[in-house]
């Protein structure tokens, strides 16, 4: 058991964490932030993704306690204000069907777009190549990202 | 007809839940401090006789609360034949099989225990191969198979390992090859392939101190679980009435979430735990193991054609690998056996839909439910023959083309379909007719073209209902069981409401079902919930309709006929300046001069059940019942890239066109082709399932086991949709969601061969194969 301190969407949070305990076990079991799902828990999937100090890691292949002081966004984080024009986009062309990769893959692109605003598809293409989708062939989630890069200009 | 809402791309009513976070999952839902954790103590045999089980380590470990085995539940299960149990009783009959469960206060705990039970099994002869399992003297996965209660219209031999024996006889086969100019005979193979939901399958099982049993479950089937829960239950005096499943969200299902698999096991483990909740979730690894994987197929196939192109015979033999238990999967087997004509007009036909036992995980639904797998072979065997006697295949395919009034193989009449429309629109939109020639000369270019057709494989009696109830500001819930799993469902459902009783989609609410208050519905699969509970939707919301005209006929003398509903109200044809808003009225009632009111909260209810149809046929011919509700029929085409060297394939452009019937929602439509496509293509040239020679899975993850990622995507797509109305379908829709699934093996293999002159006859077509098949041909291609 080993104490640290996050900053999770925001808040600051001290809590106490068993050794062995993935980020992601902490933050949907602990932390009750439900939106990082785990689809393979061995960083295959991308469905636990979330910002660390802004940079899109797998929860699952960290460990908690590697954690303390580091800044955490979660898409609960992202979603707090209303949604974002990503976020519209993504209901505008319908980029999920199931819904349980949308916030992996919003995680990505979030990260994908502050780094170059304006990502050509091959980018796009790169930047979600670790993010697993069953559903919807991709397209769509193509499309929101680039109708969401034209409505930021 | 103009519609306000059906046929217009209204967006997902779920979206706003989805991209913010807020849709709560099974895994997602909170059962506080008396959660304990299940953990699962799997076969390491693939066919073995269980002589000895430990279970005393485990439970001295501190924190486990208690270990079961197969003594406590000697419970069987199984949808449409009963061959399995909760825990495996005497013998584990595949690699993976449940055979213990430990249930500790914490999933770290539980696993440590598990590692302490010790099994001692004595190992049988296995068999991996339904070729061999069909051998005499094969070893037998199931003596007492004769005892084994199925549905009447499954015909297992007793003494062999053949569950189901589908036959299908039409015409005079002799006479149809007698007839044939060219006759060509052929062998294909298609292995297993696994769902890879992102969501792996989750249940908890609650078991309250009043004696009530509710399982939360990723489920596609909640109200067929309940039923099969209270089945296998029963002797725990559980009635259905006392068994509840909730269905949260589900990340994800293509068949894999439906009936019951691991679910059973948190809910039976709840029965003997009173008072806790009791979680299950299966790691990835045995999500691959240990739930449904789609049936492998050895298909022998031998047609014969006339020089003018017409099909005179089919002999059409399916061998299916459909594992240790079939108690889903030898529907795949009848459906398919029905049906393997594929979209032609055959007069001679002679179909043999064989199930047979294997020690490997049970087969299931999967997306498509076995037709991707016959239409491999058929639509390949297809092509073959329109090249042997020198017709394009495209010309070949319209010819023969099954068309509205012709005879299905069982002899019922074929519907309403668009299939013409869709060769010709798929044929212009890749540009057929053009020659391609690769700039690159290390790149070789094909086209593959393939037509598909499916039926919803159901029972004759499976049905729908709906319940829809009005709120005070007009808003509705519309109370339903089907599940969203991502096709839209909701959405769809919500607009075909919102355009009967003129209130718009987005003040309609959807959530998902429990079965103690939402109505019955039988399962979300089969691609028939469009077409079924939209039809149970439309009488709810048409209901709702006749009481709000009757009231207003009681209150204000208006005559029924002349009034109607437009904008939330109601208003009348002969009276042009009556306009009474729902919100006015809908929960509150009417106020009348006298102070009194009249009317009431009016809540709308709909049921639909297709009578007509039945599994009544003959077993030697399959003929007499009418045991399809109807198919949905397409087309789709592709321009594949090969590279010479490394076999590595790209897909340029692909186009697909399928008969909606009626597109509610064109976008969810074309949503639906882009990402059952993408899954189609995935299974021929990426997915590719190993197990070793003792039946164990070599690559249950997905490192090993390659679904596509975003750079996999093909280049172009164009989803086509074709609207040839159902007759009994609400606003004349059919389901589409399994069937953009089904043309792409066929697609792909046609490419190869027409770029190639190589013809592939073993799915899946990858890389590394085509370039061996280069390397045979001593590096000389055709293309
Ligand atoms: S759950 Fe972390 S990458 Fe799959
Ligand atoms: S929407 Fe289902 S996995 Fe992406």
């Amino acid at each position: 058991m080993a104490k640290i301190r996050i900053t999770l969407n925001k808040e600051k949070r001290r809590l106490d964490v068993e050794t062995n305990e993935t980020l992601l076990e902490v933050l949907r079991d602990k932390l009750g932030m439900k939106s990082p799902k785990c689809g393979c828990d061995r960083g295959d999937c991308g469905s636990c993704a979330v910002l660390l100090s802004g940079k899109s890691v797998r929860s699952c292949l960290i460990l908690a306690i590697e954690c303390d002081g580091v800044e955490i966004t979660t898409l609960e984080g992202i979603s707090q204000d209303g949604m974002n024009k990503l976020q519209e986009a993504f209901i505008e062309f319908s980029s999920f069907q199931c819904g349980y990769c949308a916030p992996g893959v919003i995680i990505s692109a979030t990260e994908l777009l502050k780094a170059n605003p304006h990502p050509s598809l091959d980018e796009i293409k790169e930047a979600l190549s670790g993010n697993l989708c069953r559903c919807t062939g991709y397209t769509p989630i193509f499309d929101a990202i680039l109708a969401a890069t034209k409505k930021e200009k | 007809m103009d519609y306000k809402y059906i046929g217009k791309s209204v967006p997902r009513i779920d979206g706003k839940e989805k991209v913010s976070g807020a849709a709560i999952f099974g895994d997602d839902i909170d059962f506080g401090a008396n959660l304990l954790y299940a953990e699962i103590i799997s076969s390491t045999k693939a066919h073995a006789l269980i002589k000895s089980i430990d279970t005393s380590r485990a439970e001295k470990l501190e924190g486990v609360v208690k270990v079961f085995t197969g003594k406590d539940f000697p419970f069987k299960f199984g949808l449409y034949m009963k061959d399995r149990y909760v825990f495996a009783q005497d013998r584990v009959r595949f690699v993976g099989e449940q055979v213990a469960a430990v249930v500790a206060r914490t999933p770290q705990i539980a696993k440590r225990a598990a590692l302490l039970i010790e099994i001692e099994y004595e190992a049988l002869p296995v068999v991996l191969d339904q070729m061999d399992a069909l051998k005499d003297g094969a070893v037998l996965l199931h003596p007492d198979l004769a005892d084994y209660p199925h549905v009447p219209w499954f015909f297992p031999k007793e003494k062999t390992n053949i569950a189901h024996w589908r036959k299908t006889r039409k015409g005079d086969l002799e006479k149809g090859f007698a007839d044939a100019d060219v006759i060509l005979e052929e062998t294909y193979e298609v292995p297993r392939y696994a769902h890879c939901a992102i969501e792996t399958h989750v249940a908890i099982g609650k078991y309250d101190l009043s004696g009530r049993l509710t399982v939360w479950s990723s489920s596609q089937s909640p109200h067929t679980q309940r039923h099969l829960f209270a089945e296998a239950l029963a002797p725990l005096g559980l009635t259905h009435k006392d068994v509840r499943v909730i269905a949260p969200h589900v990340g994800g299902g293509f068949g894999g979430k439906a009936g019951v698999t691991m679910e059973i096991i948190p809910a039976a483990l709840a029965t003997k735990l009173k008072g806790y909740a009791v979680k299950l979730r299966w790691t990835r690894e045995q999500e691959f193991v240990n739930t449904y994987q789609r049936l492998g197929v050895v298909a022998k196939l031998k047609i014969g054609v006339k020089n003018d192109g017409t099909i005179t015979a089919l002999d059409h033999k399916i061998y299916w690998d459909a594992g240790a238990y079939v108690e889903y999967g030898a529907n795949v087997v009848n459906a398919v056996g029905l049906s393997a004509i594929g979209p032609y007009r055959i007069p001679n036909v002679s179909i043999d839909s064989v199930c047979v036992y294997t020690n490997l995980p049970p087969g299931g639904a999967y997306r498509g439910f076995g037709y991707s797998e016959m239409l491999f072979g058929l639509e390949s065997l297809i092509t073959t023959v329109a090249n042997k006697i020198g017709m394009d295949e495209i010309a070949f395919r319209r010819h023969n083309a099954i068309l509205e009034g012709d005879t299905t193989a069982y002899g019922v009449k074929m519907n309403p379909n668009g299939l013409l429309e869709a060769i010709d629109k798929v044929k212009k939109a890749i540009d057929w007719d053009k020659k391609l020639v690769s700039k690159d000369p290390t790149k070789a270019l094909g086209k593959g073209f393939s037509l598909f057709w499916k039926a919803p494989a159901m029972p004759p009696n499976a049905s729908s209902s709906a319940f829809l109830k009005f709120n005070e500001d007009a808003s509705i819930n519309l109370i339903i069981s089907g599940m969203d799993i991502g096709q839209g469902y909701q959405t769809v459902m919500a607009q075909i409401a919102a355009e009967i009783l003129s209130v718009p989609p987005d003040k309609i609410r959807v959530e998902t079902p429990d079965t103690d208050r939402n109505p019955y519905e039988w399962q979300t699969v089969a691609s028939h919930i469009t077409w079924s509970s939209g039809n149970a939707v439309k009488k709810a919301a048409i209901d709702a309709r006749e009481q709000i005209f009757a009231l207003v006929h009681r209150v204000f003398n208006l005559p029924i006929d002349e009034l109607f509903l437009e904008d939330e109200a109601v208003k009348c044809n002969t009276d042009k300046s009556f306009n009474l808003p729902l919100r006015s009225f809908i929960v509150e009632g009417i106020a009348t001069k006298d102070g009194t009111y009249k009317g009431g909260p009016i809540n709308g209810r709909g049921m639909f059940m297709p009578e007509y149809s039945s599994a009544a046929g003959d077993p030697e011919t399959s003929q007499g019942g009418h045991p399809n509700v109807h198919y949905t029929v397409g087309a789709g085409a592709l321009i594949l890239e090969i590279d010479k060297e490394t076999g590595k394939m790209k897909v340029l452009k692909v186009a697909e066109a399928i008969d909606a019937g009626k597109a509610i929602n064109p976008d969810l439509i074309k949503g639906q082709i882009t990402g059952g496509l993408l899954q189609g293509l995935a299974t021929v040239l990426y997915e590719d399932m190993r197990y070793d020679k003792h039946g164990r899975l070599l690559n249950p993850n997905f490192t090993d086991y390659k679904i596509p990622t975003s750079m996999d995507v093909p280049d172009e797509i164009i989803p086509i949709i074709v609207e040839v109305p159902q007759p009994d379908g609400p606003f004349g829709a059919r389901g589409i969601g399994e069937h953009t699934m089904l043309p792409a093996a066929p697609m792909i293999a046609n490419a190869v061969f027409d770029a190639l002159g190589i013809r592939i006859r073993q799915m899946p077509i990858t890389a590394e194969k085509v370039a061996l098949a280069i390397l045979d041909k001593g590096g000389k291609t055709d293309g």
